[in-house]
């Protein structure tokens, strides 16, 4: 009997590659939606440059310091984003019906769900969060030492699991909240959104709460502090700096746990 | 698609394929019944249902809207979990083995696609090949077959979105049968269809079961499908399972009546005969139902010696109106 795990991936490429090939069959549209996902999520960025036309330093951070946090951010979320952008449908697949039909295949449902209308054009976030991200470790003037060398691809690894996790369990919250794509989008667009800021200017409370409750504060605040050396807003002991791998590792499995129990939950209530 | 042969003594054992005892389903329904006040009642969709059905029968799973023929199709592909009682598929527990049985079995949605909406017909039954890991020459020949017998060769490569309700219906059809199923569900197949598609639908079926030895349970509206393909119904109102067992039967159950339509040499007054009665009237011609179990013989011998008969004709009794019957019983219960 062949693993869940090596089913799942299985499914998930099949699914993808199907997608992939349907696109590039139209491969000018496909250039075109790309670079139109590259020049809207850029807008993101030109918000923050206008910001800095007027001042040099925001909370403790300067323009460089400041797009290594959008670069890491945007990269992680995009990566999450192209795997698993498709999970906020699966509200619609509940009330229209069209779950079940995925409950008839001999393959694992959340690969089914995930791997749904891949599309490849979310490429275009990724590539401008990089390309942020690459300008940033120019230009932030960062003390290089090898941890901090292997932190960097490090944070956007561990922060795109850890957007994963938030993707799926947001999906598996869909089987209870019939609806609930607009609160997922909250956690995830505005996640996103405020991990491009400094720690800093936002309030305490809600510095705790993407630390404690919601751990978005290890996809890139943590780990960032420690690369580029500034001090932690919250004075958390040093080594939470590294516990990024760790916390996207619960993450996952909490995700995994909520999904099995979603699904289940479904099965018994048909709704 | 050769029909797998196996020894008269696995046979015995194997020869039930669909297995149901005492199933339940049970449904919370919250409803607000104030502001902020919640009424939480309990439907029961499906109350103790139990049938068997061996090996290469066609069944057919009629009832109202409403009366549990999803819930339990949904039970018996393992998307639904009982709430009570055992469901055995092909010796599977669907709710523990889904995806096991899901190798085993096909099912068509009259009202919904399996097949992925963007994607021309060839690309998702290529993707069904691998998700199913169907070995090359089978799916060759099934999908050659599914082609010519349901005439998809020019749907092909249209995206499953553009396809007409029937063109689509084929298409999931074919996608259900590629991998062999043991079992195939068919909740209203013929919903919506026109004359020329549900002929065709119906001989591709009769075909499959008999060429492959499929075992066919479908739920359908339309009672010509049953007419045509089933040797066996069951009628399922209120999650109970009202009556199993041939067509013919069907109709000493529902009491119904045939009816004798008499044309006599001049208008009559209503008839009064032993065993019949009248039940309409109009000129020279009268209606008399009786019993569809009796012998129309004596009837008509027992007309013709008291009355100036001209002509006859024996009407048999449309299921329709038998089932109509036990649903109509059933609803002044309710």
């Amino acid at each position: 009997m062949r693993s869940g795990a090596y089913e799942s991936v299985r499914t998930y490429r099949l699914i993808v590659g199907m997608w992939v090939r349907s696109t590039m069959a139209y491969r000018t549209s496909f250039v075109l939606t790309a670079l139109g996902n590259l020049a809207a999520t850029g807008l993101d960025f030109v918000t923050i440059l206008l910001m800095f036309s007027h001042i040099t330093v925001l909370g403790g951070f300067t323009l460089a310091q400041v797009a290594f946090l959008y670069g890491t951010t945007s990269t992680s979320f995009g990566i999450a984003d192209l795997l698993l952008g498709s999970m906020d449908r699966l509200g619609r697949r509940i009330r229209d019906g069209t779950l079940d039909t995925l409950l008839l295949r001999p393959a694992p449902v959340l690969a089914q769900v995930a791997a749904d209308r891949f599309a490849l054009r979310r490429l275009g976030r990724i590539t401008q969060g990089l390309a942020v991200l690459g300008w940033a470790l120019a230009h932030a003037g960062i003390d290089w030492t090898p941890v901090r060398v292997l932190l960097v691809p490090l944070t956007v690894l561990c922060g795109a699991a850890i957007f994963c996790a938030v993707f799926v369990a947001g999906g598996a919250f869909q089987f209870w909240a019939g609806d609930a794509s607009e609160v997922q989008n909250s956690v995830t667009y505005g996640g996103n959104t405020m991990l491009q800021y400094p720690p800093a200017i936002f309030a305490r409370e809600l510095v705790r709460g993407v630390t404690f409750v919601v751990p978005l504060a290890f996809v890139n605040w943590l780990p960032a502090l420690r690369v580029l050396g500034e001090p932690d807003p919250l004075g958390l002991p040093g080594w939470v700096d590294f516990a990024s791998p760790a916390v996207a590792a619960l993450c996952c499995a909490l995700a995994g746990l909520a999904w099995r129990a979603g699904l289940r939950s479904y099965r018994s209530t048909g709704s | 698609m050769t029909v797998p042969v196996s020894e008269a003594a696995t046979e015995a054992v194997t020869d039930t394929v669909i297995e149901l005892d005492g199933v339940e389903k049970v449904f919370d329904v919250r409803r607000k019944a104030g502001p902020l006040r919640r009424l939480r009642t309990q439907v029961r969709a499906v109350d103790g249902i139990s049938f068997t059905v061996p090996r290469g029968e066609i069944v057919g799973y009629i009832g109202p809207n409403g009366a549990g023929k999803s819930t339990t199709i949904k039970m018996l592909t393992g998307i639904l979990n009982p709430s009570g009682g055992r469901i055995r598929i092909c010796g599977l527990d669907p709710t523990r083995d889904r995806t096991r049985l899901a190798r085993r079995i096909g099912v068509v949605f009259g009202q919904r696609t399996t097949l992925w909406w963007d994607l021309p017909l060839r690309d998702s039954y290529e993707l069904v090949r691998r998700m199913y890991r169907i070995d090359d020459a089978r799916y060759a020949a099934n999908l050659a077959a599914c082609v010519e017998l349901l005439d998809l060769g020019p749907l092909l490569e249209v995206p499953v979105r553009q396809l007409s309700l029937g063109q689509r219906m084929r298409g999931d059809i074919a996608a259900a049968l590629l991998h062999d199923p043991e079992v195939l569900y068919l909740d209203e197949p013929t919903i919506g269809l026109d004359v020329i598609s549900k002929t065709r639908v119906r001989d591709f079926l009769r075909r499959v079961n008999a060429e492959r030895g499929t075992t066919v349970l479908l739920t359908t509206h339309d009672l010509t499908d049953i007419e045509q393909l089933c040797r066996r119904v069951m009628v399922i109102d209120h999650g109970r399972l009202m009556y199993d067992g041939d067509l013919g039967g069907l109709h000493a159950v529902g009491d119904s009546e045939r009816t004798l339509v008499a044309d006599f040499a001049r208008e009559l007054p209503p008839v009064e005969i032993e065993g019949a009665r009248c039940v309409k009237v109009d000129g020279p011609r009268q209606w008399l139902a009786f019993p569809a179990q009796a012998s129309a013989a004596p009837l008509v011998a027992a007309v013709a010696a008291h009355y100036p008969l001209v002509d006859l004709s024996v009407r048999e009794p449309a299921i329709e109106d038998v089932i109509a019957r036990m649903y109509g019983e059933d609803a002044d219960r309710t």
